[in-house]
């Protein structure tokens, strides 16, 4: 087996430290460590984080390869420093059976760039009207832990406490897209100052907030974990800080285009700010970053959503929502938390590796970086400023909010259980 | 002059009257027994109608023919041309065959802001009514026929309306007219009060220049002109009001309540009017109800947008511009829009 010694990556952000990989396992962590027969890896500078993982990845396939597949998607996921990526259900043939989250997860293991563990749609088709086989989902070869019908709401109060119940048998979770649907019906961008001056149809915070303060109800009625997608307002954040001290069972997620991107983009017109939930405004993203940095939000996930080059180059109400994410969002995580003094490379790894694996139960990843761990690990250089540029994007479509926008950092290298999977800024 | 008609938030206060003195030169034209002018003689223009609007469009298109362009009626509806990809298909089409404005009316708010800053096209945009956003050359007729009835035809000239007190009344939320007006009244020194039930009112209107009242008899006597808004269908089956016979008893325009307007003050509607329920037929009738000017005046003021737009006066050369207050259109700039891209 292959040996690579990393030399002088400040772990988690703290002392230089070398770090030995030996086959699939951390062999070693400690200073002067012996390089005979290892490839080494100089790192003075750099930071070393346990791989990150994402849990909510649109990787289109099966049934949109045109946007992304899981080759491309989970490329794009091993160049943003992701060892696992979790697929979300909203595919065409839609991820409610064994059979589809099956064939997803045999796609991932065969690429072999990022480990993917397939989402399971809650109702059969995202329709919302009756539950897929959540049991037969779990059983399966892909062993599905996390369900959601992202995309749309499971806006029927039954149906989400039955699924909330449900999945108690085996461990799993609902994760909720959170959009009550009769108050976003139209809805083109946050409703407020600007959606009023631009004409657009607005999608209220309270579209958001309410269904994320029914939901932490019906957990805490039921007994369940739930699991709030891309939360993107300042009450949100107020109601799950509730539901949290109240002894609720209830994690939730921010995406870095909620972290620093505002509803005031929306002038320019240009669909490539569109996406659901919408951009907010300046005092929800602030309270964004407060409550990813006290713990209240518990982890960044990217909602990576890409879309083809024509589903975008139109007028607004015309496009499809969404961005891709996986490329950049430790760098807007760095800009945002890091550079603001809101979070320490310790909280980034818990926020972006540790806890997503611990919601979402991903085995062997956002584990500590020491002896005897898998090796799946994410090496940065946070000292990098350049202006992002989609044409070398590993991701099939080009859907950045953050075209020619400088930021900071930039993954070096990415290893998936010892194997290198981005070496110097590149696919390996 | 700017390059595009998107926006009336675009206009200075400079830009819009002296939109306002061409469209009263242009009105001339309309009492001569030939009504037509050689100023865009060889120009094409192409009015873009992605949504249905006949009033609008025939408008434009007598504007447009008055000044002898020559005119290409393009009607894009729903079904006959997908969403999406064909505004810009739709656009490079035009823009290969030569056209030297567009007139876009189109259900999408934004969409002539799209083709005016995509690089799609490169002729001058203007906006014929874009979704819920705006439709500037209806606030320019409607500020023309103010300035008319309110200070004066040729006492106007060079005037804005500094001090004219203007109420808006009805569907405010789905109204591009309300929004139009309220940008250009307020660049015109006019006071604005919007009227309408808080559910037809949008959030986030705090932030506009006017004030926001929810009680018409009380903002009537304080009123020059008050202009009532449509109020469609569909809105009648969506709870933003009771019913039709509630929404006419608070917010209709009757003989009673017109009679608390101060007697110089005009009625006003960008139409079609619905007659007994936002209006009766004895105030739509009334002669202080400026309906039919409004229609009239439109075309006035498509003829002067178009003249400035394409600085008409310049490709006229052989033929003298019809005075000489248009010739400060002959200069050209980047428009607000451009400049903040």
């Amino acid at each position: 087996m292959s040996k690579i010694l990393i030399r002088g990556a400040k772990v988690l952000g703290g002392e230089a430290q070398d770090v030995l990989i030996d086959g699939e396992t951390v062999a070693a962590v400690g200073t002067d460590l012996d390089a005979t027969g290892a490839t080494v890896i100089e790192a003075e500078g750099q930071i070393l984080l346990p791989g990150l993982v994402d849990l909510h990845t649109h990787l289109r396939e099966p049934g949109r390869e045109d946007s992304e597949t899981v080759l491309t998607g989970t490329q794009a996921a091993a160049s943003g420093g992701y060892t696992a990526v979790f697929a979300m259900a909203n595919t065409f043939p839609v991820a409610d059976t064994a059979g589809v989250v099956e064939q997803v997860y045999r796609l991932g293991k065969e690429h072999g760039y990022c480990d993917v563990q397939p989402i399971g749609a809650v109702t059969v088709g995202l329709e919302g009207k009756k539950l897929a086989e959540l049991g037969a989902m779990h059983d399966s070869a892909a062993g599905v832990t996390v369900f959601s019908d992202d995309g749309k709401c499971v806006d029927d109060a039954v149906i989400m406490r039955r699924a909330l119940e449900y999945v108690k048998a085996f461990g799993g979770v609902v994760a909720q897209h959170a959009q009550e649907p009769r108050l976003t019906e139209g809805a083109q961008m946050n409703e407020g100052i600007v959606s009023a001056e631009l004409g657009l149809g607005g999608w209220p915070a309270v579209a958001e907030e309410s269904i994320i303060a029914r939901d932490v109800l019906l957990a805490e009625h039921v007994g369940s974990r739930v699991h709030i997608c891309h939360l993107s307002t300042a009450g949100s954040v107020e109601i799950v800080r509730w539901a949290k001290s109240r002894g609720i069972d209830v994690t939730a997620e921010v995406t870095p285009h909620h972290l620093l991107l505002t509803d005031e983009m929306v002038r320019t017109y240009n669909p490539v700010y569109k996406v659901n939930p919408p951009l907010r405004t300046e005092r929800d993203v602030m309270a964004l970053r407060e409550a990813l940095a006290d713990g209240t939000i518990d982890i960044v996930a990217t909602d990576h959503a890409p879309h083809p080059h024509e589903d975008k180059d139109c007028e607004w109400a015309a496009a499809a929502m969404g961005m891709v994410g996986l490329e950049t969002a430790l760098s807007v995580v760095q800009q945002t938390m890091v550079e603001t003094g809101l979070l320490d490379w310790a909280g980034v790894a818990d926020r972006m590796s540790v806890a997503p694996a611990r919601i979402g139960q991903a085995k062997g990843h956002g584990r500590p970086v020491s002896a005897g761990e898998p090796a799946n690990l994410t090496l940065v250089d946070p000292a990098y400023r350049g202006a992002v540029d989609p044409a070398g994007f590993a991701s099939r479509s080009r859907n950045t909010p953050y075209e020619g926008r400088e930021l900071p950092g930039r993954i070096t290298h990415t290893f998936l259980r010892g194997r290198a999977t981005v070496v110097d800024g590149k696919l390996a | 002059m700017m390059r595009h008609l998107i926006s009336a938030a675009d206009l200075t206060r400079d830009e819009a009257v002296l939109i306002l003195d061409t469209a009263e030169e242009m009105a001339r034209v309309a009492d001569r027994p030939i009504k037509k002018l050689p100023t865009l003689r060889g120009r094409t223009i192409c009015n873009l109608f992605f949504e249905d609007s006949t009033r609008t469009r025939i408008s434009f298109e007598a504007a447009e023919k008055r000044l002898s362009a020559d005119v290409i009626n393009f009607a894009a509806k729903g079904s006959s041309v997908s969403k999406g990809e064909s505004l810009k298909d739709t656009a490079q089409t035009l823009e290969a065959m030569g056209v030297d404005a567009v007139v876009i009316r189109h259900s999408a708010s934004g969409a002539p802001y799209r083709l005016a800053t995509s690089g799609w096209i490169d002729a001058p945009v203007i906006n014929a009514g874009d979704g819920t956003h705006q439709h500037p050359t209806q606030a320019l007729l409607d500020a023309f026929t103010m300035r008319r009835r309110l200070v004066g035809r040729d006492a106007g000239l060079g005037q804005d309306l500094a001090g004219k007190r203007i109420t808006l009344v009805g569907d405010v939320l789905h109204s591009r007219v309300a929004r139009s007006n309220v940008d250009l009244l307020h660049t015109l020194g006019a006071e604005v009060t919007l009227v309408a039930p808080p559910t037809l009112v949008p959030v986030g209107v705090e932030t506009w220049p006017c004030e926001v009242s929810y009680d018409l008899d009380n903002v009537l006597p304080k009123s020059d002109a008050v202009m009532m808004l449509r109020v469609q269908r569909e809105r009648m089956n969506a709870a933003f009001f009771p019913t039709e016979r509630e929404y006419s008893r608070r917010y209709g325009l009757d003989g009673e309540r017109m009679a608390k307007m101060p007697e110089h003050a005009i009625v006003m509607h960008p139409g079609p009017m619905v007659r007994g329920m936002e209006i009766t037929a004895e105030v739509a009738d009334s002669d202080r109800c400026t309906v039919v000017e409004q229609v009239t005046n439109g075309v006035s003021i498509r003829m002067a947008v178009l003249y400035l737009l394409l600085g008409g006066n310049e490709a006229a050369a052989a033929h003298p511009s019809p005075t000489t207050t248009l010739e400060r259109g002959a200069t050209r700039r980047p428009s607000a829009t451009e400049e903040s891209k």
